[in-house]
């Protein structure tokens, strides 16, 4: 598999990854590592404990990897869960919470058989 | 020299690791980076080395302490002013930006990250951050860099030397001047150094300090006559470290360039050529060129000049002695330098080239003025008299200092705008000692003190300087007054004015009273070493001879026994142990001393009964387990109420009773009751004021290795 088609998988844009970020070799480097962040689990458990604050910066983490690396379906759903939490939970928060979770699964099992394929 | 290659140094704050190696990646190799994940880990770096960052990349969301915390702090320790901040965030919101614009953001970064971009940027804040930086310091550096460095020298210079043995003074002259020669010949030899001018200077300036460390050592060792043990050469060559480390606290003029050198100085002038030397072993030169330099004039001097155990050696033995490689090791060509100086050192260093430099800027530009042939002489008299006004207003103006004169008919004092400024008063005051806002300054007592340095004063000699705290800021500053009484020519002369300048010396007045606390205390335990405790004993003995007073002297029975199986380290720890110990049953009113070795005294005041009082302290250190050693106290005590009101009387008779224990087989206390035999008689010299006999250090171990001369060197 290809990056880009990996990129097509997770719902990204590849080509404007491509116009700001070096090389392809450096937007590898990351998409690779995005596997290893701890801001979706820190997300999860914030969530489940109910701690909204925590949430919040989390969700924020994860919008502003999402901006870096043109993850453009899981930046949507972040964003959206990012201004649903900024003023504690609002009622449509655990809808978006939902969708980041669904788009998180989706992005990282794309990024994981791109990595098997290496 | 150093500092021109130097890498920029990049803070970068961002919760994700992610976006912080992004960041780290797309800067690439031309800086240093340095990452933290939130606010407060910012925060701590800033305060660390605030002066080593040239630029912040700051994201707002995070945990802890947000970006904008932090720039609270930037903008509260006005940190905001000399590094620039690029904000990094996924935050959009118009009004977010403006808050951060507001508290000095320099940029404003949005994601996602552009390369490009983000390059562009940072090299365009850099760029011009680098060069406000570069006017401030222009103005700076030309015009205070030599009053700074000469003032901060002296002062530290003049208290050091007052702990030290007379030799110092003339040595750190010699050693200075050598420097400058040396450093001036090996310039022509090689460029491999860069040395300049201002290098040149700078490192000869610097090598006055170059062994201020050695206020940290125990004057029982520094001046010591004889050989040095093992143990006592150890302590001796910790002076270097000590130095640096004075250097590092000094924490308003660390980035000068003088503190630089003169750290490199302290820390390696120890450092020998071929690796051998301490405190780092650095090898050739992985030692600084000034510490090399330094460490050879050092050296030099001590061989030419006489000491107390030595000659003089002549000029030809001394350079052969160190070219044989007797003394130390050290940079061939530095060698070769001082070979090829040979016909003139002796003169440079007996001649009167040892003189203060001219304050050059100025008077080079009076003498261009000169230059100018075509004006003529009137024209040039008000020139010259204009460029003086200039100077004047231009040096008041940065010099920080407040500039006074004061007449008496008519009342009135006038300040130069800066002082009036700094003082909140108007330039001319009329009647000031009617003025309440004077009078807040100039109090009673600071008031009197001025009078009387005033009256001190003869129309032949009409300058003094004075040292005193003034009300300033809501709280009492150090400042150093210097004034020229203005006398009549009448007979008898009037005093018809005062004209003079009050500079803050607050920063290092406290850094010196640092210092000389440093100095008054016993280095490993810190307890007040005996000289101190016996001044403070004696002050408190003054001030109420009504009262009754008693001194314990005691030590630690076989201590030398616990040394010799446990070692060393044990031994101090140990003498630590023991003064935790005796600050914890003391009361914050007596005076604890470690006198010298396993010795202490306590010096106390009583109203009741005292055995109670010695009976406590006593069992609250004698039998217990330290480490599998069992802790013997031996112990004398004397009251004033036997000797009568004298320090000297009371240590004397406590020693007495000590030995007294010591004979009657140790482990308990004795108070004097006037019928012991001392240690004093079979000895025939006091013990406490013979300081090198109260160290029971082993003599004669020393090897052929630290020889007097290493010592002194």
């Amino acid at each position: 598999m290809t990056l880009q088609e990996c990129y097509e998988n997770l719902g990204g844009n590849y080509q404007e990854v491509c116009s700001r970020l070096p090389s392809e070799k450096f937007i590898q480097k990351f998409v690779l590592k995005f596997l290893d962040d701890k801001s979706f689990q820190l997300l999860q458990d914030s969530w489940n404990q109910g701690n909204d604050e925590e949430a919040f910066r989390a969700s924020h983490t994860i919008k502003g990897m999402c901006q870096n690396l043109s993850f453009a379906l899981l930046q949507e759903s972040s964003s959206a869960l990012t201004e649903a939490l900024r003023n504690g939970r609002s009622p449509e928060a655990p809808a978006l919470y939902e969708k980041v979770c669904e788009d998180y699964q989706r992005t990282a099992d794309a990024i994981s058989a791109y990595k098997a394929g290496l | 020299m150093e500092g021109q290659k130097r890498r920029q140094k990049i803070l970068i704050v961002d919760d994700s690791e992610m976006n912080r190696s992004i960041l780290v990646d797309m800067l690439g190799e031309e800086y240093d980076t340095i990452e933290v994940e939130n606010g407060l880990q910012a925060v701590t770096v800033l305060q660390k080395q605030a002066a080593e960052i040239s630029l912040v990349m700051l994201d707002i969301v995070m945990p802890e302490m947000d970006g904008f915390g932090v720039l609270g702090v930037m903008n509260k320790r006005r940190w905001i002013e000399s590094i620039p901040v690029i904000m990094i965030s996924a935050e959009t919101t118009s009004d977010r930006i403006d808050q951060a614009l507001e508290l000095g953001v320099t940029d404003f970064i949005s994601r996602p990250f552009d390369a490009r971009v983000i390059r562009r940027r940072v090299i365009n804040t850099l760029l011009s951050s680098a060069k406000q930086q570069e006017l401030e310091a222009l103005v700076a550096e030309q015009i205070l860099e030599k009053e700074q460095n000469s003032l901060l020298m002296i002062d530290i210079l003049s208290h050091i030397v007052e702990f030290r043995n007379g030799e110092s003074g003339l040595h750190v002259i010699h050693v200075r001047r050598l420097t400058e020669v040396l450093l001036g010949h090996l310039a022509t030899k090689t460029d491999r150094y860069r040395l300049g001018k201002n290098e040149i200077a700078l490192i000869s300036e610097a090598s006055a300090l170059h062994d201020i460390g050695k206020i940290a050592i125990d004057d029982k060792i520094l001046n010591k006559p004889g050989k040095l043990t093992n143990e006592e050469f150890a302590i001796m060559k910790s002076h270097s470290m000590a130095g640096a480390k004075m250097l590092d606290g000094l924490s308003v003029h660390q980035d000068e360039p003088l503190v630089k050198i003169a750290y490199q100085i302290c820390r390696w002038h120890h450092e020998r050529w071929d690796g051998r030397g301490y405190p780092d072993g650095l090898k050739g030169d992985d030692i600084p060129i000034a510490a090399q330099t330094v460490a050879l004039a050092d050296v030099y001097d001590a061989l030419t000049s006489e000491r107390v155990y030595k000659p003089a050696f002549p000029h030809e033995k001394a350079v052969d002695m160190i070219v044989n490689g007797e003394c130390g090791a050290f940079n061939p060509l530095l060698m070769e330098c001082l070979r090829e100086l040979s016909d003139t050192l002796e003169e440079e260093l007996n001649g009167g080239a040892v003189q203060p430099k001219p304050r050059d800027v100025m008077n080079a530009v009076a003498e261009k003025l000169y230059q100018h042939s075509e004006l003529s002489a009137s024209n040039r008299t008000l020139q010259l008299l204009e460029h003086e006004r200039m100077k004047y207003s231009f040096f008041a103006a940065m010099s920080k200092e407040i500039q006074f004169e004061l007449t008496f008919s008519p009342a009135m004092m006038s300040f130069n705008a800066w002082g009036a400024k700094k003082l909140g008063l108007d330039e001319i005051v009329m009647d000031p000692m009617e003025n309440p806002r004077i009078r807040y300054f100039l109090d009673d007592s600071l008031l009197d003190s001025l009078r009387d340095v005033i009256a001190s004063t003869t129309p032949a000699d009409p300058i003094v300087t004075y040292e005193g705290k003034m009300k300033f800021g809501g709280k009492l500053k150090w400042f150093r007054f210097v004034m020229q009484a203005l006398w009549s020519e009448d007979e008898p002369p009037q005093l018809r004015g005062i004209i003079g300048k009050a500079i803050d010396v607050h920063s290092s007045r406290s850094y010196l009273e640092n210092l000389e606390k440093r100095a008054s205390t016993d280095q490993l335990t810190g307890l007040l070493n005996l000289t101190s405790a016996q001044k403070q004993a004696e002050a408190r003995l003054k001030e109420n001879q009504e009262a009754n007073y008693a001194l314990a002297f005691f030590d630690c029975d076989y201590f030398k026994d616990a040394n010799n199986t446990f070692g060393h380290l044990f031994g101090n720890q140990l003498l630590v142990h023991i003064a935790e110990r005796l600050r914890q049953t003391t009361r914050s009113g007596d005076i604890v001393s470690r006198a010298g070795g396993d010795e202490y005294i306590i010096f106390i005041q009583y109203h009741q009964e005292l055995e109670p009082i010695i009976q406590r302290i006593y069992s609250s250190l004698h039998g217990e387990d330290f480490g599998g050693f069992t802790i013997s106290i031996s112990m004398g005590v004397a009251t004033t109420e036997q000797v009568g009101v004298d320090f000297t009387a009371l240590m004397a008779a406590a020693d007495k009773a000590l030995y007294a224990v010591k004979q009657a087989g140790k482990g308990q206390y004795k108070f004097y009751n006037g019928t012991e035999t001392s240690l004093t008689e079979v000895k025939g010299a006091s013990v406490y004021t013979n300081q090198s006999e109260i160290i029971d250090f082993e003599e004669g171990e020393a090897d052929k290795e630290n020889s007097e001369s290493n010592k002194k060197m």
